[in-house]
């Protein structure tokens, strides 16, 4: 059987080590926060916090508290505040130890595609672009297909670009996969997830 | 210099012209300058390039200007709220200009701070590199950014005393410091004037050097994605 999203988001939350700041995509990386377990890990939410708690209780919502995607959520005794250009100064100068975020395409050489659809509605890029760029590490949790059954996992993505050479490991529904010289290593399979199978799903090169 | 002023139009007087340069605070609707916005709409200045990271909603925030047709460009690194935003995008009425959210921050603080320049390794071989020179250090390729230098900055703070100095609340920091820095005029709104000398000169957010005009009033703080978790039952 391949992984659920939350078995995704276990998988990911595994990458994570005690005393990392890390920053979480909107979707299935959010899940992540639900397994990190009793490891000190500081969640970055690239508006201007460091120590990102939970949603709030109904009636405790504050319009001045939100994370990059805009839901209300509370603040942690470690937490502290900063504005949007000291943020991203931690992201650009390599302070945040890993990104995880949700992918449309990926390619064997690291290249990653996550921001736009030409033809359909553009909303941005948000802090993508800096975030990948900046990163220590960037790991991608996605599904290996879409939903037309067409691998994500590409010789060379056909989307525009969020950043070249970017990403280095990938955690699908299939297992896991890492970006190295000429291709893409298999470091896990799903539970269930012959090797044959991992391969027939990806259009990029297993080495 | 007195800088408290009575109403968001009054602070705005003799400030706006056609096809100026606007930098504003907030992410999403949190942080918005509401008051200078509404009445940034009541004078009826047009052709603006307004530097924000959002564009507001329909009906709230930048979304106002918007439905007026006041705005010509937007600077900016997600719109994705906003269908009348998408609607004259889409038609051609009105400009865009898509920016990594940490380049648009660091392009109005080096705007405020002198800098008309900065290479960065966001955004190098994207669409968002096309026309920018590119540079080698230490083996790798960054590319040239320019610091914003807006005519004017709006911008939220949840307290000021009279000087200017600012001290802002939890998230609704966000870009309103460098949007305040990078303005020649730069006019805040809050929620509280305090007497001189009540704000922790240690615990000051932006000294009041970057603030001209002040004022004070009610805001609606609009939430976006209101998201709440249960309390466990009791047991």
């Amino acid at each position: 059987m391949p992984w659920d999203r939350n078995q995704m988001a276990a998988r990911a939350a595994e990458e994570l080590e005690d005393g990392m700041y890390v920053n979480l995509g909107i979707g299935i990386p959010t899940l992540v926060a639900n397994y990190v377990g009793d490891k000190d890990i500081t969640l970055q939410s690239e508006n201007g916090m460091l120590g990102m708690g939970p949603f709030p209780f109904e009636g405790e919502e504050d319009p001045d508290l939100i994370n990059a995607g805009k839901q209300t959520i509370t603040e942690l005794s470690r937490t502290s505040y900063f504005d949007s250009s000291m943020s991203f100064g931690m992201i650009r100068g390599g302070k945040i130890a890993a990104a995880i975020l949700g992918a449309m395409e990926v390619a064997e050489n690291g290249d990653l595609a996550n921001w736009m659809i030409p033809g359909k509605l553009v909303k941005g890029m948000g802090g993508a672009m800096d975030l990948v760029a900046g990163v220590g590490k960037v790991i991608v949790v996605m599904d290996h297909q879409n939903k037309h059954g067409e691998s994500k996992v590409l010789k060379a993505c056909t989307l525009p670009l969020t950043g070249t050479g970017v990403v280095n490991r990938i955690i699908s529904n299939l297992g896991v996969l890492d970006v190295v010289e000429g291709g893409l290593k298999i470091v896990e399979l799903a539970d269930g997830v012959s090797e044959e199978e991992m391969r027939a799903a990806t259009e990029a090169t297993i080495v | 210099m007195k800088k408290v002023y009575g109403s968001a139009a009054e602070a705005l007087e003799g400030v706006v012209f056609d096809g100026m340069l606007i930098a504003a605070g907030g992410f999403g609707l949190c942080g918005i300058p509401e008051l200078l916005i509404d009445a940034l709409v009541e004078s009826g200045v047009k052709d603006l390039t307004v530097a924000s990271n959002n564009a507001g909603v329909d009906g709230f925030g930048l979304g106002k200007l918007l439905e007026t047709r006041q705005i010509r460009k937007m600077m900016s690194s997600y719109v994705g709220e906003n269908a009348e935003f998408m609607r004259q995008y889409l038609s051609g009425e009105l400009e865009l200009e898509f920016n990594p959210q940490g380049t648009l921050a660091e392009r109005m603080r080096a705007g405020g701070a002198g800098i008309p320049g900065f290479y960065t390794k966001t955004g190098v071989g994207t669409q968002i590199a096309e026309g920018k020179e590119v540079k080698q250090f230490r083996g790798e390729d960054y590319i040239l950014e320019e610091g914003i230098f807006a005519d004017l900055s709006i911008v939220k703070a949840w307290k000021a005393d009279d000087t200017g100095n600012l001290v802002f609340r939890k998230t609704a920091r966000n870009f309103n410091p460098p949007a305040a820095m990078c303005g020649k005029v730069c006019i805040v709104e809050v929620e509280e004037i305090v007497p001189r000398g009540s704000l922790d000169p240690d615990h000051i957010h932006l000294p009041g050097i970057y603030v001209h005009r002040i004022i004070q009033g009610e805001h609606e703080k609009r939430i976006e994605q209101r998201t709440v978790r249960k309390r466990e039952a009791a047991q």
